[in-house]
């Protein structure tokens, strides 16, 4: 166990060490020209229709470089100090490092852990509690959360309208310097809808892509998942975006009633949306209030942690039944989830990035 | 010669780049218009509190009941329509207007390119209807940076009321309904349908002005009374959003018509 536990650091180690080397090879001096030809929607072999399309909403490559130039920029914070990019960094899928709950200005903290982000036209709600009801106004909840950047939209918009800067990428995006949030909405879902995350080992060995499959253990763990885990975490998105309450004990100092605090329904009580496995070796913590710090932690509340307080999901009556060379394999099979194409893309870096 | 030759041609030539945007507009064919001339009509919606005039800060007693003064007083009036005296519907195209009571000019809808005819009553929406809150960013008055869109529970503030009343338990003697909820159980919108009586509204080439009262002191007393007290802030949609719909439903009548 004590290994197993050291194998997720070693591969952060690696990929920050990887990161930074990335990064270094960079003069901060030279803008590079970006690459952002490939702005197009993409639906892989497979996958159902996305819930998003995009067609009050064409993609370009200025739109996406405009929602990319917003995602990265602190002007959304009330104190310019936090951009969407500090609590959701690329190199962990756009989940935040280390960070149990979000920090926002003032040291504020959060009561909810900060999701990665892919893969996001097919979410049919976003928010732990799914009450946003559309990619389009996602951007509002962390923008007027007083705990988040906790400014409000009116005042964003007012900022960018009076940047030289803003109104030229706008210019360029839609036509004219206006500033209003449509055009804004519609260049940030741009951006975050591009966040498309398919090129990892499973998707390579479900293609059939050259020499690409599973090694026994990694097998064996899939053929664990699809029996035993993938009834929520459907494939291919590794989701079923349905809100559900896996057993959690609740923490009595954040006390989130979770999808209930949207509907007000009893039976919403401590329901939470389904998360994609999708990259999940990087994304720790884990759970909606980033309680677990390992994936077998997270495997060890499954056979054995889960409390029944209320609205317990049907098929989580008796938890999961793992050996612990089950965990291992399946462990081994959600470390093939991560998609190194997604997480070192530049069209998705800070633009302006040292 | 050759000059202006030379001048006339940069001169077409940059008259013809000009263009070129508005010569990809689609071309518009004429075709015979089906329906007589028409004209237009102001729909006017005057706030009160009982028989007197909303003003801001003001103090104002609900009937047999609480004192309180008003702070902000914002709703969505969509789907506006007009019903002729055959029955025949006029329905105004793209009818969303967030009426604040804080700009004047917000409070006048005005009705363009109604049929003539005689018209005897006017009918509306309060409130957005459910699929404009489930479909994304609208620019103009569903623009959620008007403040009537809830950031965390998408989904807009139909009517927005704040104040202040000394027996308020809240923070500040504060009152705080903002009224939404779009689905299920939790549909705050409702239809008001106002007759015009004996005089009917004549579009010819005039234009008539039908005036509403929209009386915020109706929001507490029927069917629902409200004490302070006991409610004084609504932040959500759910059971006590209702209860301030089911009284909004209530609060329109008509002050007059002018022809």
């Amino acid at each position: 166990m004590q290994i197993c536990k050291t194998i997720p650091l070693t591969t952060l180690a690696v990929l920050a060490l990887a990161m930074g080397f990335t990064m270094c090879k960079v003069d901060p001096k030279i803008v590079p020209t970006l690459p952002v030809n490939d702005i197009k929607e993409i639906i892989p072999e497979g996958w159902p229709q996305p819930v998003y399309r995009f067609e009050r909403n064409p993609l370009t490559e200025k739109g996406f470089a405009l929602g990319r130039e917003l995602f990265y920029d602190p002007i959304l914070s009330k104190d310019n100090t936090i951009s969407c990019g500090t609590c959701h960094q690329q190199f962990v899928a756009f989940a935040n490092a280390d960070h149990a709950l979000s920090h926002g200005i003032d040291g504020k903290f959060g009561t909810r852990n900060s999701p990665g982000l892919f893969n996001l036209t097919w979410h049919p709600s976003f928010m732990h509690d799914g009450g946003v009801n559309h990619i389009e106004n996602q951007p509002l909840a962390p923008v007027e959360n007083p705990v988040e950047m906790d400014e409000k939209m009116a005042n964003v918009i007012a900022k960018l309208q009076s940047s030289a800067k803003y109104r030229r990428l706008f210019n360029d995006a839609f036509g004219s310097e206006e500033v209003n949030y449509q055009r804004f909405a519609f260049a940030f879902t741009q951006f975050m809808g591009m966040m498309y995350s398919y090129n990892s080992k499973y998707d390579a060995v479900k293609r059939k892509e050259g020499t690409s499959a599973f090694n026994a253990s990694e097998q064996k763990g899939y053929d664990l998942f699809i029996a035993k885990c993938n009834s929520c975490h459907k494939e291919p998105l590794f989701s079923d975006f349905s809100f559900r309450n896996n057993g959690l004990s609740v923490n009595p100092n954040l006390k989130d009633s979770g999808r209930a605090h949207i509907t007000l329904n009893p039976l919403d009580i401590y329901k939470f949306k389904v998360p994609s496995l999708r990259n999940i070796a990087l994304t720790r913590p884990y759970m909606h209030d980033g309680r677990f710090e390992t994936l077998e932690e997270c495997l060890n509340h499954y056979t054995s942690g889960v409390t029944n307080l209320l609205n317990l999901d049907p098929q989580l009556q008796n938890g999961i039944s793992l050996s612990d060379q089950d965990k291992q394999d399946i462990i081994a099979f959600l470390k093939t989830l991560t998609d190194y194409k997604f997480l070192f893309d530049k069209k998705f870096a800070d633009p302006n990035g040292q | 010669m050759k000059k202006i030759f030379i001048l006339f041609s940069i001169l077409s030539f940059t008259a013809f780049v000009a263009c070129k945007k508005e010569e990809k507009a689609p071309v518009t064919t004429p075709s015979p218009s089906p329906t007589p001339a028409g004209g237009s009509v102001n729909l006017e919606f005057a706030n009160m509190v009982g028989n007197q005039p909303l003003v801001f800060n003001t103090g104002y007693k609900v009937m047999g009941g609480d004192s309180f003064r008003v702070t902000k007083f914002n709703y969505y009036i969509t789907n506006v329509k007009l019903i002729k005296d055959d029955n025949s519907i006029y329905s105004e195209p793209n009818s969303y207007h967030l009426l604040e009571h804080s700009n004047p000019a917000s409070t006048l809808i005005n009705l363009a390119n109604v049929p003539t005819g005689s018209y005897k009553s006017v009918s509306f929406q309060l409130g957005v209807d459910s699929a404009l809150n489930v479909s994304g960013a609208k620019p103009g008055d569903l623009d959620p940076i008007n403040g009537m869109f809830w950031s965390w529970n998408s989904g807009y503030i139909m009517l927005k009321f704040e104040g202040s009343s000394p027996v308020s338990t809240a923070s500040n003697k504060g009152l705080v309904f903002h009224v939404g909820g779009f689905s299920g159980v939790n549909k705050v919108q409702r239809t008001i349908t106002i007759n015009l009586g004996s005089t009917t509204a004549n579009v010819n080439n005039s234009t008539p002005k039908i005036k509403v009262s929209a009386d915020a002191m109706d929001l507490f007393v029927a069917p629902n009374a409200i004490s302070f007290a006991t409610l004084n802030t609504v932040h959500m949609p759910g059971t006590n959003a209702k209860l301030i719909a089911d009284n909004y439903a209530n609060m329109f009548s008509l002050i007059s018509v002018t022809n």
